[in-house]
């Protein structure tokens, strides 16, 4: 019972984020703060999706002792965690590096150093 | 003797990588046997074999073993624990600005003072993994970070990057 309970909870946390990332992602005013929105929530929500998936399956494998597919969930969502990790900063890197060498201004900008350096 | 350490470790890392993704899978627990069968075992060596001998020259291509060490691994992992610490603050704090609006955005620039490819590159991953700091470029002759930071305030830029730095420095130099 309270395996379901930390469950429930992950997936709320992880619905709540997604969906504020969502709403940033329309709310903000430029490519830069909408990166932090897209990327940053839904992040956080992909997370704790995993983690309900790992949670999951680790109490199903633990009273069902036979069914090895349990097992593999568990472990082929580590996977896809370690891969989340990995590849979504590098992705909003090179959104941002991209953005930034086609000349796109960060709007409300109150310091801009890279500018600076190019402009040197 | 130089590429054979090379091929031994991608050698060693495409065996774990196949034994992680195939423990459990399918019919491989028969009873009596280990976690993996014995065709299982041949095909992955076989392929892990392939794999390193293809490869071995591409992953391996610095003559640095530094991270062969088993405990830098160890610190890796452990350093997942303030990394996810600091996204959860970062992330009440987005989430704050997402609802109010309440930005001020801004690129800045740090000097991690980080020697090794390796390190910058964890260190410009966890920013970005961070909320509310993005990194947006890399100056690798003076290793400098810029990042987009979403409110530039009256705190030092060093805040951002002073949490992971030592840790970085522990497992990446």
């Amino acid at each position: 019972m309270i395996t379901f309970t930390i469950l429930y909870a992950f997936l709320i946390i992880s619905v709540l984020f997604n969906a504020l990332g969502v709403i940033g992602l329309h709310r903000f005013p430029d490519v830069y703060t909408r990166l932090h929105a897209a990327t940053k929530c839904t992040t956080f929500g992909t997370i704790f999706m995993t983690f309900a998936v790992i949670v999951y399956s680790g109490y199903m494998y633990y009273w069902n002792p036979g069914q090895d597919h349990y097992l593999n969930m568990a472990l082929h969502t580590v996977g896809a965690l370690v891969a989340i990790l990995v590849t979504n900063p590098t992705g909003a890197h090179a959104i941002a590096r991209a953005a930034h060498k086609v000349g796109i201004k960060p709007k409300f900008a109150v310091i801009d150093e890279l500018e600076k350096k190019e402009a040197k | 003797m130089k590429r054979s350490k090379a091929f031994i470790s991608t050698f060693l890392f495409a065996l774990f990588v196949y034994l992680f993704m195939t423990l459990a899978a399918g019919q491989s627990m028969v009873e009596g046997t280990i976690l993996w069968s014995i065709e299982e075992l041949v095909l992955g060596i076989s392929v892990a074999l392939i794999v390193g001998a293809v490869a071995s020259s591409i992953l391996c291509r610095s003559d640095d073993y530094r991270m062969l060490n088993p405990v830098r691994w160890i610190i890796m992992l452990v350093y997942t624990i303030p990394l996810f610490i600091e996204m959860v603050k970062a992330n009440f704090d987005v989430a704050y600005r997402v609802i109010t609006g309440d930005i001020k955005p801004g690129i800045v620039k740090i000097t991690p003072d980080l020697k090794t490819d390796l390190g910058v590159t964890f260190l410009a991953n966890s920013i970005t993994l961070t909320p509310g700091t993005l990194t947006v470029d890399v100056d690798d002759e003076k290793s400098e970070l810029y990042i987009h930071w979403i409110n530039v305030g009256d705190e030092p830029t060093q805040t951002i990057s002073g949490r992971f730095v030592p840790w970085i420095r522990r497992f990446a130099e």
